[in-house]
């Protein structure tokens, strides 16, 4: 198998994990897409350092892999453990209407990328509308859903999107922006976290809309 | 000094700082420690300020100090002194009346000087990749300090700050890898994103993408600025924090952030023209003095008021930043640094108002100048300094950005800031003059301020109106710094 279709693989896994997620209710089952779109990010280092035989961006990859396929799903899998109903039971906006708007701002991405594609047209390159369709409906996600873990899923997958993002264009960021980066994340991720657990302390359950002393 | 020490001192300090309050607590020699890191911040600014005007200094790969970095770090250190030194009363208060416990006022001091240090490196980053680690974590330290009180009104807050901040500093990050890559292929691979590196190949970036890298970066930021329509997360958390938190969130963490839209500007500008970010600047500070306004008119909250009133003036300095000429850069960063004490002021004299009644309802304090003298002589001072009125840093500062901004050609645009900033001044005035001189209620809890407390408020009105009296020798640093992020083509 050449890397082009390892990579076209990768980001159009990257893709459809983000149209499950927004399917799914299940927030277990979301939990589970997120880390499998974990791995899709990760493919997309491993196998670029895998074609230009670059050791340092492999070992990156691996590590990439790790952190978004196994670390991050586990932190928000122990947020889960304390959830009596781990669903999101009313969305503000209904599934099918959800899926429309993935598709929509799939070809918006599309639209908007086309400056990034026109400067670089390498295969890489031209599978960056799908990350940023993942960035964007990362953002759709966390405007529409109402229970907080669902809000962080969004996060991740948006943040997911971004790292894509980035090894298609310009195989990485630096080193230590890359692991600054991810450690950022980490620690957003896992204040979300506590915060979460708190809410569930005072407000008895993890609905945003419960969130609505403050307005002017 | 050897430049090493300099670049270093304003991290290493505040980070001794907390490593010793994480290990012995929060004690008076703790204490003591944290606002002399704040002072060698100070200090460490102030001697780059007197040494950099021709040359940068450079450390390794990581640090770099210009001008633009020793301004903002009196900023920080300036703002640090007067925030941390009023923790020392905040936190003996809060222990004495039992709202807080040893271990929260330990995680609060450590917090406290790591956000210092996070806002320290975000301005000595060589980098707009550590630059954008160094704010992001801003985030991250701050989050737990909102929610120190642990009421359900703060975890709401601290929910909201997170989640809008991080979703908006993740779109910076998009914008910075767009840049990495339109500036790889500008130019030799290595030290892309390297401030020095990115302003020589600026002119050579690609414009399409350079484009999308403006937008994303100029919202990403804004939000943590608190720009509109990003800024519905700022009064919450500026409301909700402890008043000294309050007071360094509002009086530097918002200038910190907006340093960042100075550094891309600087790079933008020659890729793409001044009038791109010009127009977005305008666009969102406008809209965000709109909504100051409007808001600050039906406030019924003081807390609140002056967190309008912060976005009210980071409204201004978009408007100053979009005018873009030297004079209106250099009048900016005065305004930052005037704005940053006397909000601090504010802030901290609205802590000690709300200890006193366990309110925040404007409606609920009444008559401060007849209760307690000192105490509403200081506040009276702080809102007159916020109002731009004469002698403080701020008349000077505005006066300078309308100026500058009439020199740029924006009569337009600054007429509306005008307009907009007048409501605002109404606003205040009418709010204040409530609180300070209104008839008090019968039953209204005695009001005291000993002088330990009110000292940092003190010294915090002291700097301001020094910075308004004798701004003289501080304008070459200030000019000096402004040319730092201006255009060179």
């Amino acid at each position: 198998m050449s890397y082009v279709t390892v990579l076209d693989f990768a980001a159009g896994g990257l893709l459809l994990c983000s149209v499950l997620l927004v399917w799914r209710r299940d927030l277990t089952a979301m939990v589970r897409w997120l880390s499998a779109q974990g791995v899709a990010v990760g493919a997309i280092p491993v196998s670029l350092a895998l074609h230009r035989d670059d050791r340092a961006l492999l070992a990156v990859g691996i590590g990439v892999l790790v952190f978004r396929a196994v670390v991050l799903p586990r932190v928000l899998a122990r947020v889960l453990r304390g959830e009596p109903e781990p669903r999101e039971a009313q969305p503000l906006v209904n599934t099918s209407a959800s899926l429309l708007a993935v598709a929509v701002l799939t070809l918006l991405a599309d639209a908007v990328s086309q400056p990034i594609v026109r400067l670089d047209p390498t295969p890489a390159t031209q599978a960056v509308p799908l990350a940023v369709a993942v960035v964007l409906t990362g953002v759709f996600m966390l405007v529409t859903r109402r229970r907080a873990l669902s809000q962080v899923v969004g996060f991740v997958m948006l943040d997911n999107g971004i790292a894509a993002a980035a090894f298609l264009t310009t195989a990485g960021v630096p080193l230590i922006v890359e692991f600054g980066a991810s450690i950022d994340v980490l620690l957003a991720v896992l204040v979300l976290q506590i915060l979460t657990a708190r809410m569930r302390v005072k407000f008895g359950g993890t609905d945003v809309d419960e969130l609505r002393e403050l307005r002017d | 000094m050897s430049a090493t020490l300099l670049l270093l001192a304003p991290l290493v300090a505040p980070t001794l700082a907390a490593v010793a309050i994480v290990l012995v607590g929060w004690r008076r020699s703790t204490a003591i420690a944290s606002v002399t890191s704040c002072g060698v911040v100070l200090a460490a600014g102030a001697t780059l300020a007197a040494t950099t005007h021709t040359s940068n200094v450079v450390l390794g790969l990581v640090l770099r100090a210009d001008t633009l970095t020793a301004v903002m770090l009196i900023v920080i250190g300036a703002v640090g002194v007067v925030a941390i030194w009023a923790s020392v009363a905040y936190l003996d208060a809060e222990l004495l009346h039992g709202h807080t416990t040893r271990p929260r006022a330990r995680q609060y001091g450590a917090l406290v000087n790591v956000f210092i240090a996070t806002m320290a490196l975000a301005v000595l980053a060589d980098n707009l990749g550590v630059m954008w680690i160094a704010i992001e974590a801003t985030t991250v330290t701050t989050a737990f300090l909102v929610g120190h009180r642990r009421t359900r009104r703060s975890l709401e807050a601290t929910w909201k700050y997170v989640v809008i901040c991080s979703v908006g500093i993740a779109l910076a990050f998009l914008g910075t890898v767009l840049l990495y890559f339109a500036s790889q292929h500008a130019g030799q691979g290595a030290g892309a994103l390297d401030i020095d590196a990115l302003a020589a190949r600026a002119a050579h970036l690609d414009p399409g993408v350079t484009r999308l890298a403006a937008v994303l970066l100029l919202l990403g930021y804004g939000t943590k600025v608190g720009l509109a329509p990003f800024h519905t997360w700022l009064a919450d958390a500026h409301s909700e924090a402890p008043a000294p938190v309050s007071a360094l969130m509002s009086g530097v963490l918002l200038a910190v952030a907006f340093s960042a839209i100075l550094r891309v500007k600087s790079v933008v500008d020659v890729a793409l023209g001044p009038a791109f970010l010009r127009g977005g600047l305008l666009i969102l500070g406008l809209l965000t003095l709109l909504v100051a306004a409007s808001l600050l008119l039906v406030q019924r909250d003081y807390k609140r008021l002056l967190a309008y009133s912060s976005l009210e003036h980071m409204g201004l300095v978009a408007v100053a930043a979009a005018a873009g000429t030297k004079l209106a850069i250099a009048a900016l960063l005065l305004h930052v640094l005037g704005h940053g004490l006397g909000k601090s002021v504010l802030f901290v004299a609205a802590g000690h108002l709300q200890l006193t009644h366990q309110s925040t309802a404007i409606a609920d304090v009444r008559g401060v100048v007849a209760r307690n003298p000192l105490l509403g002589a200081t506040l009276a001072a702080g809102f007159v300094a916020l109002l731009g009125l004469p002698p403080f840093a701020l008349f000077a500062s505005e006066v300078a950005i309308a100026r500058g901004a009439a020199n740029a050609g924006l009569a337009w645009p600054l007429g509306v800031a005008l307009v907009l900033a007048l409501v605002a001044f109404g606003a205040l005035v009418h709010h204040g003059s409530a609180m300070l001189l209104g008839p008090p209620t019968g039953d209204a809890p005695e009001l005291v301020l000993s002088l330990p407390a009110a000292a940092p408020m003190i010294a915090g009105l002291a700097g301001c109106l020094l910075l308004g009296i004798v701004a003289a020798p501080l304008t070459h640093t200030l000019l000096a710094a402004a040319a730092n992020v201006m255009a060179s083509r």
